[in-house]
């Protein structure tokens, strides 16, 4: 007789597949998980507390700790939110920096994550292929703030430094070049047959759950929902761009794993314009008053960070720190529906589930 | 859990101390039901309840030792943590009550009448305080029963009295500008009017307390529900074509010191309408009912708020924290949060 007993299995916090400290807890029976308990905070800093006893400017720092793989997008939610909250207005060459850099930054972010979804699943060498594109991104970006991952590069009310002389050369140079690598990259592994037998059918949930669950970005919409906060609820200039949103229609890794390439392509589309149309000279910086101190009230917007809708919910009492500060993290959001999907599968595939949701946990604990 | 069963604990002591003392003492138990500022000095005055006390003791142990049996059973280390940090608190919001005091006492002569009603709200916190602390000072076990320290006592109630003299003076300050703007209808009154009559017609009247249009967030239309009927509401602006707000896009707590609330930023992704509902909860035992059954994003959302700043969600599957440890003391996102240990 073979003694069979349910096996309680630590994943994390130290292991490299959760991509950070984050923990789970899994029910075995056999091989196929039974319950799955998400247990997290481990990186929980208190941001949002923390950002109370600090003016506007001095969070923008802490912005970049949250999502520190693409810190851009989560610089400019809360410069966004500000701005809007004082009506103020930014300078257009402003403006486009902050967008090219965030796209860039998009490329970036999902750059990482092909390379280490990949690695997940057991292929090495993609990984050095994306991170030797990525670096290219992050050398542009050191170049123009002197940091490669946590740039503090926005303020309310522009950016810091403007682009120096030939820098948006080489964010033209640089597109071409990644196009062809994206061709390079499908080529590789997109139509492996051992990486199709990983990730096709796997994790899959249909529209309904996904609206449910609250899901943003590429989960979100590889059950095909049409929603992309850059066309939905259009903020800085990218009303100005043609870029088209790509859809899934199966939900399930493999159509999260297109969509995320696809973005990459859509983006270094708007870059392409955007550099284009960058005005040649302007100020970086708008009218600012000395202190910042947004009036009294409070306020949510929400803009499409790599991983989904990023937020933030200020509450504001007409001082230069915020009364509250409440980020809407879509790592933290997105990965609610981590236990619903793991129960049933096996172990393997509770690796590519996790890497398909696309978690960062500086910005799941915040 | 535990949190509750000392919660209980206290409570059943309290009582059963209660009868006791009116027995030995009638005086030093009425005032209780009247303003509590009369029985403080009652019972801070050291000769009679201090005689009192003892006498009252050997009922209020006896009774209290049979039916609090799994009460007992809470952790003696984490009842003195807890004990210790109410304390530190009172001890600090007292010291920050003096340094304040000065400053406040000239605006807080601007609303007489609001100003009366506040003050007369912090009393009541403080007597409500005060009764605890003797609660707790009784179960300790240190003999002394429910001889309330005095010292303390002051101290709690001076921190009341300028917390109602800053809320006074902030009220006042908002009150003057309020009345400047000029109405405009907003483009999104049409959109709110819908919601509300609609929610008016179908869970009633009373279920929103407040509907405006915040223009600072590109004219959001926003409804502040009662928390009875919030999950009523919820449900119908889910289900209901007209609104279809399917998509809860942030959940946020916030502290405003005067009360706990919540707020939800709901989206349609049909026509990409925006709604925020806001639900307002007493601070002293707050209780929201919990959403999860309509929009699953709540789910921890909803414990992320539970565990920073100690909202209930009845109804909601799991809640537990999930930032901090699970043996951790207090709400850190509440404004008056103290650390229990500073160099943690």
């Amino acid at each position: 007789m073979i003694r069979t007993e349910e096996l309680l299995l630590n994943v994390g916090p130290q292991h490299p597949s959760t991509h950070g400290v984050f923990r789970i807890i899994v029910k075995l029976d056999g091989e196929v998980i039974t319950e799955a308990t998400p247990v997290m905070g481990y990186l929980h800093r208190g941001t949002e507390k923390l950002a109370e006893n600090l003016n506007y400017t001095q969070i923008i720092p802490y912005t970049d700790r949250m999502d520190y793989v693409s810190a851009m997008t989560t610089n400019y939610v809360l410069c966004h939110a500000v701005e809007t909250m004082m009506g103020l207005e930014v300078p257009e060459r402003a403006e486009y920096m902050r967008l090219i850099v965030m796209e860039l930054q998009r490329v970036a972010s999902h750059l990482v994550w092909w390379g280490t979804y990949l690695l997940d699943i057991g292929a090495m060498s993609p990984f050095l292929f994306a991170f030797r594109d990525r670096e290219i991104i992050i050398n542009l970006f050191n170049e123009l703030c002197g940091a490669r991952l946590t740039y503090n590069y926005m303020r309310v009310g522009g950016v810091k430094w403007d682009a120096p002389p030939g820098w948006i050369e080489k964010v033209r140079d640089f597109i071409p070049y990644m196009e062809g690598k994206l061709d390079e990259y499908h080529r590789l592994v997109s139509g492996n047959e051992i990486f199709l037998a990983r990730i096709k059918g796997i994790g899959k949930y249909d529209a309904q759950t996904a609206i449910d669950y609250g899901l943003s970005g590429a989960n979100l919409r590889s059950t095909g929902v049409d929603w992309d906060l850059r066309k939905a609820k259009p903020y800085s200039l990218y009303s100005r761009f043609e870029f088209d949103v790509p859809l899934g229609k199966n939900g399930d890794c493999y159509d999260r794993y297109l969509i995320r390439l696809e973005e990459i392509r859509q983006s270094l589309r708007i870059l392409k314009q955007a550099v284009e149309q960058f005005p040649s000279s302007g100020d970086v910086m708008g009218k600012v008053p000395r202190v910042i101190r947004p009036p009294a009230g409070e306020l949510y917007v929400g803009i499409e960070s790599p991983r989904g809708e990023i937020g933030c919910h200020i509450v504001s009492k007409g001082k230069a720190e915020p009364y509250r500060l409440k980020f809407r993290r879509p790592s933290f959001v997105n990965l609610q529906i981590l236990p619903k999907l793991l129960v049933g599968e096996t172990m393997t595939n509770l690796i590519t589930i996790l890497g398909g949701i696309d978690i960062v946990v500086g910005e799941v604990d915040c | 859990m535990s949190d509750e069963k000392e919660k209980e604990l206290n409570r059943q002591e309290q009582a059963e101390a209660q009868p006791g003392e009116q027995e030995a003492e009638p005086k030093g138990e009425a005032p209780a039901a009247e303003p509590a500022a009369e029985a403080q000095p009652a019972e801070a005055a050291p000769s009679e309840p201090a005689a009192a006390a003892p006498a009252a003791e050997p009922t209020a142990k006896v009774s209290a030792a049979a039916p609090s049996e799994p009460a007992a059973a809470v952790d003696p280390e984490r009842e003195a943590k807890l004990k210790a940090a109410a304390e530190a608190r009172a001890a600090r919001a007292a010291a920050k009550a003096a340094a304040e005091s000065a400053e406040n006492a000239e605006a807080a002569a601007v609303d007489p009448e609001r100003e009366a009603k506040l003050k007369a709200a912090a009393e009541a916190r403080a007597a409500r305080a005060a009764a605890k602390a003797a609660a707790e000072g009784g179960d300790g076990g240190s003999g002394e029963a429910a001889a309330v320290d005095p010292e303390k006592e002051a101290k709690v109630k001076a921190a009341a009295e300028a917390r109602a003299a800053r809320a006074a003076a902030k009220a006042a300050a908002e009150g003057d500008a309020a009345p400047a703007e000029p109405k405009q209808p907003s483009p999104k009154q049409p959109q709110l009017d819908e919601a509300v009559a609609l929610i008016r017609a179908q869970v009633g009247d009373d279920a929103i307390e407040e509907a405006y249009i915040n223009e600072l967030n590109g004219h959001l239309p926003t409804l502040v529900l009662k928390a009875e009927r919030l999950l009523a509401c919820a449900e119908l602006l889910k289900t209901q074509e007209s609104q279809d707000y399917s998509y809860l896009r942030n959940l946020s707590g916030v502290d405003y010191e005067t009360h706990l609330e919540t707020v939800y930023h709901l989206v349609s992704l049909k026509s990409g309408s925006d709604l925020a509902l806001k639900v307002k909860a007493d601070r002293e035992n707050p209780q929201i009912p919990s959403v999860v059954s309509v929009w699953h994003t709540a789910n921890w959302n909803e414990r992320e708020v539970y565990d920073l700043l100690g909202i209930h969600f009845p109804g909601h599957p799991d809640l537990r924290r999930i930032m901090m440890p699970d043996d951790w003391v207090g709400y850190p996102l509440r404004k008056d949060y103290e650390p229990l240990d500073p160099e943690v």
